[in-house]
């Protein structure tokens, strides 16, 4: 068992750790109050080929695993970044692997490249606002037309669709009521995101100002058919494919916010002094951010071995959810502690911590809540009855 | 024209130095270790000519301990074609070092070496000179600027009030200053081709040198702590400081 990186990996955190280096807290502070994309950071990664990371060597890509993505990601959001910035590129890393391994040469020839270099952004436009995780229930409906699918539907949650200028999408080629299987039915496509066709209504929200979420209005979009990934009505298997790299990738970047969070903690604990003394030489001080350090560390770990598992081969179902819960409880709880030691200060903008702590809730909420993964441990790990 | 660029593995700029308890030298275990942020300079300025059409091949060297392999592998990262380390784990002083880059300018026959000014840890600023008075070529210290002309390099220097401008006849040593370029991150492309790039090593023994120490180190000691400094309300009081307690007037 060899808990150390490799010479490479190090290499690649100290790269990535160089780049976000260049933008500063002052950076994200300008973006969570303005918003507009980061686009600084999208086109630095893109530049340096780091976009590509986990993408085959033949379109473009460096060919490494889930494990150096994770790694990345955690780095981009322990550097300052925090969700504003892991977000902005998170969704290109991993999104397309239904592309990747379901994809014809073609298509992924086709597709591939742009998103690497980043000429080309993309979305993922999967969840509804009436079916929630219940993903199978999909109502955004597509009908075959000749050698085109012509779309109608409803998305929400949308993230990057004010800027993205592609999307993958999953919508009902089947109704359900006719469809073999409730896993049937649906088609996976990576089309243009015609702005003729789609109307995109921005959300307001708690945190991440940089990297919009939107609502989705699709009206008579058309999609030729040699945009549509694998066979018709397969497209929810293909979405699983994603699913775990993704909790991977959202666990390292909570993990990565919650250190960055109990750095500057300490940072400050160190610093103000208050009746004559750093407020960090108390331990009510100091053993809330040592718990915080561990519980990160812990879940950091659990991220790798489940990262590891997903880059063997191996099933890492249990694993990615136990990561993505236990680092986003830890992220958020590291976060909250770095805005209590930092008393009123905490409080205020230009001390960052309370950005954190915003962003902090998006790992936990999104893309699977917490309580849905105690209740697939429960049911997968344990062997209890499904309780919903 | 073969370009050589010797880099420094040494203590991460970013590091808070800590002096071993025995007063024998600087901690170095479990410490973060980088290239030498001058000697990145060089291999970034190694690039960008070989990018103008001026350089060829371009060879990293590293004298120092088997992880020196780790500064190879940035530069190689960085575009450098190939590296040799010239394994050696104990004390290597500037001039030991500059015996051993001899052979290997002599081994490769490049026609210019560019290397940082000083490495950050002993800020001993001795190496390319040394190297340059071992080979008998002239040498280009402390560059902001170098430009190819004809058969020689024009350098500019950065010196105590002023720039000077030299023209040097290859080969040349050309020791690089901060100013000189800003050293690109390495692509992610290209730390997976530097990878498979090859390091030869070598041992001071293959080469013929000799590269124990001439010096002996008495003590190391951390600098003593700067005082708290004082406001002062007055320029009268301000001189009545500066002559009754710091009693510099």
């Amino acid at each position: 068992m060899d808990f150390a990186l490799t010479p490479q990996q190090e290499a690649l955190q100290d790269a990535i750790g160089r780049i976000c280096a260049d933008l500063g807290d002052d950076y994200w502070l300008m973006r969570d109050r303005q918003g507009g994309f980061p686009t600084e950071l999208h086109q630095a990664l893109a530049k340096g080929g780091w976009l590509g990371v986990c993408m085959p060597e033949d379109v473009g890509g460096a060919g490494l695993g889930i494990t150096e993505a994770a790694l990345m990601m955690q780095t981009i959001a322990q550097s300052g970044a925090g969700m504003s910035g892991a977000s902005a590129i998170h969704m290109n890393i991993f999104g397309l692997q239904p592309v990747v391994v379901f994809g014809t040469e073609e298509q992924k020839q086709r597709m591939l490249p742009p998103l690497i270099e980043g000429r080309e952004r993309a979305c993922f436009a999967v969840t509804e606002p009436n079916t929630g995780l219940d993903t199978t229930q999909l109502k955004t409906r597509a009908e075959r037309r000749g050698d085109r699918y012509v779309v109608h539907g409803q998305k929400v949650w949308i993230s990057t669709a004010q800027v993205a200028e592609k999307m993958l999408l999953l919508a009902r080629t089947t109704p359900a009521e006719q469809a073999r299987k409730r896993t049937e039915g649906l088609s996976l496509f990576y089309t243009d995101f015609d702005r003729s066709r789609i109307e995109v209504r921005e959300i307001e929200k708690m945190g991440r100002k940089a990297v919009d979420s939107n609502q989705v209005f699709i009206d008579g979009l058309e999609i030729p058919v040699e945009d549509r990934i694998g066979e018709e009505g397969q497209g929810f298997r293909y979405i699983l494919h994603g699913m775990n790299p993704e909790r991977i990738l959202i666990a390292a970047e909570a993990a990565g916010l919650g250190h960055l969070a109990v750095s500057r903690a300490a940072a400050y604990a160190k610093e103000r002094v208050v009746f004559g003394r750093p407020i960090g030489q108390n331990q009510a001080i100091q053993h809330p951010l040592a718990e915080c350090w561990m519980e990160l560390e812990a879940a950091r770990l659990m991220t790798m071995n489940a990262a590891w598992r997903y880059d063997s081969g191996l099933e890492c179902g249990a694993q990615a959810n136990a990561a993505k819960y236990l680092a986003a409880e830890a992220g958020f709880k590291a976060c909250q502690q770095a805005v209590m030691t930092h008393g009123g200060f905490g409080y205020a903008k230009e001390y960052h911590v309370e950005r954190y702590l915003r962003e902090s809730m998006i790992p936990r909420i999104a893309p699977v809540s917490p309580q849905l993964i105690l209740s697939f441990v429960a049911e997968r790990v344990l062997g209890l009855p499904k309780s919903y | 024209m073969k370009v050589l660029v010797p880099v420094k593995r040494v203590v991460d700029y970013n590091v808070k130095v800590r002096v071993k308890a025995d007063g024998s030298g600087v901690e170095t275990a479990n410490v973060k270790m980088s290239m030498n942020p001058f000697d990145e300079i060089a291999v970034e300025e190694a690039v960008r000519l070989r990018e103008k059409g001026v350089a060829g091949e371009i060879v990293a060297v590293s004298c120092g301990p088997n992880a020196a392999q780790e500064q190879l592998r940035t530069a190689l990262a960085m575009g450098a074609d190939r590296g040799i380390l010239v394994e050696h784990d104990g004390v290597l002083e500037p001039l030991a070092v500059a015996k051993l880059l001899k052979t290997i300018v002599a081994k490769e026959g490049p026609a210019l070496v560019i290397l940082g000014k000083q490495a950050i840890d002993d800020d001993m600023s001795a190496t390319g000179q040394m190297l340059a008075a071992l080979l008998g070529w002239g040498q280009g210290t402390f560059a902001s600027k170098i430009e190819k002309e004809g058969e020689s390099l024009r350098v500019t220097r950065e010196v105590d009030g002023g720039l000077e401008t030299v023209s040097l006849k290859l080969p040349a040593i050309v020791t690089t200053d901060l100013r000189l370029n800003e050293p690109r991150y390495a692509s992610l492309p290209n730390i997976m081709k530097a990878r498979k790039k090859p390091i030869e090593t070598l041992k001071p023994a293959d080469l013929g040198v000799d590269p124990t120490p001439r010096l002996s180190v008495l003590k190391v000691e951390e600098p003593a702590k700067r005082q708290a400094g004082k406001k002062v309300g007055s320029v009268q009081e301000l001189v009545e400081k500066l002559r009754n307690e710091a009693k510099v007037i």
